[in-house]
């Protein structure tokens, strides 16, 4: 969403901003008010974090009063219950172990597509022929055939990772065609009339310029990644999360299933941020 | 010469990709039928394809399509109508904008899929647990997409219409809404695949009926030739409906 965040620069600070304690006539209060409703209006970071809190104070009162607690948990209750889901038998293991998968699953894709997008990308025919192939699969709905997954590699991690790669493996490889098909041919014709082997043309001239556009793809890898190996773990698991999830909502236990997945979600959001701050440091050399 | 040439590479690509395909096909009934992989892993195409015909052929698939039909309609239209509503009401505001959109993007971000779980607890096995889940999924990035188209149109414009007398209906009509359909649009393209997707996935997951529902069962009972045939029917189904849309959105972008 590059798009939608990039679309707010600095935005000109509202009308309403006017500066009205110039009126002398202002009493005390009305005065702190106004102070008050400007320092809002100057940080909307603060509001955000309101709007969440009234978020979860709306979800406390009706999960505490409104709603059966066989279905949802009340916030304070699943904070507090935390340390009773960790300590349940096999749980970090679980987490030990999606994690393992997310892991080897993510690497396997940057390799697997970074070998198939500098393959694809660098051969104008290549990319011809093959782009069009690489879109249409990725296209495809690789839910459908999650089942097959496992019965191919069987219900370990095995199956997790294979499912994981396959939806990370795609927006690498189109990314990494695209970052080299942006290279401008005159630093290629520049680099090779000055002697350059073919391994210093890569190392020097494709390998920067790829960088962003490399590390774009590693981003959308990674959640290409998560949302694979968490489909799978979801889908049938015998020691991962997935199991646990079940055996919690079978159990109809939300306290325990609210705080499992929230400390998954925290890990996918680190896992997130941890390649987008990677893409930002990267990409700055230009 | 020069197009001559391109046509020609044209052509080659082409054959490549038939090449690559017939490849596939090739490999796939050779290693069926003489290479001896086990038939509970891999059916042979053959069989597959006569399963495809017969499914096709019998309508066995419309109570099951049917029900995930039904179910990507509600929670498309439910996320359009909610998406497009909020998403409009924030870009009223800058400062609201300001406010919400980094919230509604980090949400985004994360794989909602997650709640999977929260959601059956919450809603079921049947119908309502995937319409949730899959309104949920493809609310937000028609959301992000309204905003964005909504609070992008050029002051200018804004300006000069109102200058120019126009009523605030005349202003939506003809200077918002022709400026944020194209990024509404890319929006809407995004919320219709995740939402197929999802609740794809969602029915593969746990559920009661549904396509997915059907390969899980097929695939339980070992029945491979038509498993595969179904799958085969879902991505054929999903792939029109790709191409239908993609056609939609370039006929939307074109408006104005």
């Amino acid at each position: 969403m590059s798009l939608a965040r990039s679309a707010h620069p600095t935005a000109a600070r509202p009308r309403e901003s006017g500066d009205p304690t110039t009126d002398s006539r202002l009493r005390g209060n009305e005065r702190t008010l106004a102070s008050a409703k400007r320092f809002l209006l100057r940080h909307p970071g603060v509001v955000r974090l309101g709007v969440v809190i009234l978020i979860l104070l709306v979800w406390e009162i009706s999960a505490r009063w409104l709603i059966n607690p066989l279905f949802v948990s009340p916030p304070s209750r699943v904070l507090a219950g935390l340390g009773s889901v960790l300590t349940t038998e096999g749980v970090p293991a679980a987490l030990r172990l999606t994690f393992f998968e997310l892991a080897v699953a993510f690497a396997i894709s940057v390799v697997i597509g970074l070998a198939l997008g500098l393959a694809i990308g660098l051969q104008p025919f290549a990319r011809r022929s093959l782009l069009p192939v690489v879109l249409l699969v990725y296209g495809l709905p690789q839910i459908t055939i999650l089942p097959l997954f496992i019965l191919f590699f069987g219900i370990g991690a095995a199956s997790k990772i294979a499912f994981g790669v396959t939806h990370g493996v795609f927006p690498i490889v189109i990314t990494v065609v695209a970052g080299v098909q942006n290279l401008k041919p005159i630093l290629l014709t520049s680099a090779r009339s000055m002697g350059a082997s073919r391994w210093q043309i890569l190392r020097w001239v494709i390998f920067p310029h790829m960088i962003p556009s490399f590390f774009a793809g590693m981003r959308l890898g990674m959640s290409g990644v998560l949302l694979g190996v968490l489909l799978a773990e979801l889908y049938v698991s015998t020691a991962g999360i997935g199991y646990f999830t079940t055996m919690f909502t079978e159990s109809f236990d939300p306290t325990k299933l609210f705080g499992l997945i929230g400390m998954l979600a925290a890990m996918a959001i680190v896992l997130n941020e941890i390649v987008r701050r990677a893409e930002i440091r990267f990409s700055r050399w230009r | 010469m020069a197009s001559r040439s391109e046509k020609a590479q044209r052509l080659a690509s082409r054959a490549v990709q038939i090449g690559l395909l017939l490849a596939v096909l090739v490999l796939w009934y050779l290693a069926t039928n003489f290479w001896g992989v086990n038939r509970l892993l891999l059916p042979n195409p053959v069989a597959v394809w006569h399963q495809f015909i017969e499914v096709l052929r019998s309508g066995a698939f419309l109570p099951d399509l049917r029900v995930t039909a039904t179910e990507f309609a509600v929670a498309f239209t439910l996320a359009t109508t909610s998406g497009i509503t909020v998403g409009y009401f924030v870009s009223r505001s800058r400062y609201w904008v300001r406010v919400l959109e980094p919230l509604l993007a980090g949400i985004f971000s994360i794989p909602i899929i997650l709640f999977l779980p929260l959601y059956v607890l919450f809603f079921g096995l049947g119908l309502e647990s995937k319409i949730a889940l899959g309104t949920t999924i493809s609310f937000f990035p028609i959301v992000l997409a309204t905003i964005a188209g909504f609070s992008n149109v050029d002051r200018v414009l804004v300006t000069a219409a109102r200058s120019m007398g126009a009523t605030n209906y005349q202003l939506f009509r003809h200077v918002l809404l022709p400026a944020a359909l194209p990024v509404i649009m890319g929006g809407l393209r995004i919320g219709f695949t995740i939402a197929l997707l999802s609740i794809l996935g969602s029915e593969t997951i746990a559920s009661l009926a549904g396509l997915g529902h059907h390969i899980v069962e097929l695939a339980e009972n070992m029945d491979m030739a038509r498993m595969f045939a179904y799958i085969v029917f879902v991505v054929l189904m999903v792939a029109l409906l790709n191409a239908v849309v993609s056609r939609l959105e370039a006929r939307g972008r074109r408006y104005r």
